[in-house]
């Protein structure tokens, strides 16, 4: 049956309040209270196939002043898939020199995405 | 250490987000003498332990990491040849703009500025300003702190995790423990809102299932050597704990994440005038303080939640840097004040130069309360010239609005008014 949900938008820190409608079949037929198409998007993604960029940090070698680099997921990954990519990474180590944007991982999980630094060690 | 006084156009305290920023903007103003002193061994500031995602979206349209926005900005001033000193941290500012510091290469410099750019950032409230009773065992931990052992020094500070405050570092921290093996078995915040941004409850306690407890408190830690448990009790509206409430939490760390300080030492030093509200200085619409020549910008003039607006901010403290050393003082013109009033705790600038204005002005502010759909009313005496409505607002959450330059020209107010209505 029809329903509407009531979401924040996380894709940026204004955290629009979003209501999503939905028809009986499950699809989306409305989005409102967003101020961007990021955020539509994000309404429509949120209730059909949730997804979110993970972010966090590997221990790097070789470097003159960082232990560690930090890296993300270059693109989002499905939200059911946080944790396996966060156990991947579990025991990897960079090597220096490391630079923003360098592929550390490929096809992170399976999920297709790579994992890619977001500071520098050199 | 000599006598010698060397000379500067601009110095900025702070190679942060807010002092790269100001460093650019300022030359970009046509100021080529542009000096930042940072005591930290790199730029960028906080945003190099802030490692998710979030920032840039207003700046770069993108969503970029901390210290990605940081090496954003970082780039710039490389590319712009504009002088950094690391490692050197500033002792002194004198009321005639000269600034002293140290570092281990230099020793004591002074340095005469033209103008003087403050971007010291803000500081954690630490837990000796909070009454909780117990001993003070290992364990306890800014969330600030946390954070910096775990994506700087690659330490994991505990395994059992109990938040107190629900600020966004604490927030973010819920999530970065997490996913580092730690359990966070909730978040007390003993305010009835939450003292973060929304998308970061959703994104860091709703995705993993981590209770947020309004109006709840610590009221008991226990452990002599290291944290064993703490005791959460739900408080009341004058914020006093009530009696058959309590639950006692076993673990092994406690994050804070009760608010952050404006850092003014060296103002307070330099005589700036700080307001009591954001323990920031008080600025006029070119950002500048009460000591002529000195601009404050970032959160070391009131807590922002997003980088963006430091960075705009922060911009517009480097142009008025700038212009002070190309024009010299300006005219006094007749002071407008701006009151702050009716859910409006206090406005960024708090006061304005004068009417006669060539720009826009942007006043950021926090509400002093949980309001849902009221307007952002702005008056120039009696007049209303803005009336926006707002969906919800919260201390959370900054935010800001524009007054006109011509509307105040052409009024010429001796008062402006910003405050909530209901209609």
């Amino acid at each position: 049956m029809a329903q509407t949900r009531e979401l924040t938008c996380i894709r940026c820190p204004m955290g629009c309040a979003l209501t999503v409608e939905l028809d009986d079949s499950g699809a989306v037929t409305s989005v409102t209270g967003n101020s961007c198409p990021r955020g539509a998007q994000y309404g429509r993604d949120e209730v059909t196939n949730p997804v979110r960029t993970v972010t966090t940090s590997m221990p790097v070698v070789g470097a003159s002043h960082a232990h560690m680099v930090s890296v993300k997921t270059q693109t989002d990954v499905p939200k059911g898939k946080v944790f396996d990519v966060i156990a991947a990474l579990a025991g990897l180590t960079a090597q220096a020199p490391v630079a923003i944007g360098d592929v550390l991982v490929h096809d992170v999980a399976g999920t297709g995405v790579d994992v890619v630094a977001t500071s520098n060690a050199r | 250490m000599g006598n010698s006084i060397e000379k500067r156009a601009i110095v900025i305290v702070g190679g942060g987000p807010a002092g790269l920023a100001a460093a650019v903007a300022a030359h970009e103003a046509g100021e080529r003498d542009v000096l930042i002193l940072e005591r930290d061994t790199q730029l960028g500031g906080i945003l190099n332990q802030c490692i998710h995602n979030g920032f840039g979206l207003h700046t770069f349209h993108e969503e970029l990491t901390g210290p990605e926005y940081a090496a954003r900005y970082v780039a710039q001033v490389d590319e712009l040849g504009i002088e950094r000193r690391l490692g050197t941290m500033v002792l002194d500012i004198s009321e005639d703009r000269v600034v002293t510091a140290v570092s281990a290469t230099d020793g004591i410099t002074r340095i005469q500025a033209g103008a003087v750019i403050l971007a010291m950032g803000c500081r954690e409230r630490p837990r000796g300003a909070l009454a909780i009773p117990g001993y003070r065992p290992a364990g306890i931990y800014s969330a600030g702190t946390a954070q910096r052992l775990v994506n700087i020094e690659g330490q994991l500070p505990g395994r059992e995790v109990v938040i107190l405050g629900s600020g966004d570092i604490g927030l973010i921290m819920a999530r970065r423990m997490t996913f580092e093996g730690a359990h966070v078995q909730c978040v007390a915040e003993i305010m009835p809102y939450s003292g973060g941004l929304k998308r970061n409850i959703v994104q860091c306690l709703d995705d993993f299932g981590i209770p947020l407890l309004l109006s709840h408190t610590v009221v008991d830690i226990e452990g002599r050597d290291r944290v064993e448990a703490v005791t959460i009790a739900e408080v009341d509206e004058r914020m006093k704990p009530i009696p058959g409430t309590e639950r006692r939490y076993p673990c092994d760390t406690l994050l804070l994440s009760v608010g952050l300080l404006p850092e003014n030492e060296l103002s307070r030093e330099a005589g700036v005038e700080l307001s009591g509200v954001t323990r920031g200085p008080v600025v006029n619409e070119r950002l500048e303080t009460s000591v002529p020549g000195v601009f404050a910008c970032g959160n070391v003039l009131h807590v922002h939640d997003l980088v963006d607006f430091v960075s705009q901010e922060a911009a517009a403290a480097g142009r008025s840097a700038a212009a002070y050393v190309a024009r010299g003082e300006d005219a006094a013109a007749q002071r407008v004040d701006i009151v702050a009033t009716d859910g409006v705790r206090y406005t960024v600038p708090a006061y304005l130069s004068g009417s006669d204005l060539d720009q826009d002005v942007t006043l950021r502010f926090r509400v002093g309360g949980v309001f849902r759909d009221r307007y952002v009313s702005v008056y120039l005496d009696d007049e209303r010239v803005r009336h926006a409505k707002k969906r919800i607002l919260t201390p959370g959450e900054m935010e800001q609005v524009v007054i006109k330059a011509d509307q105040l020209r052409e009024r010429a107010p001796h008062t402006v008014t910003v405050k909530l209505e209901e209609e």
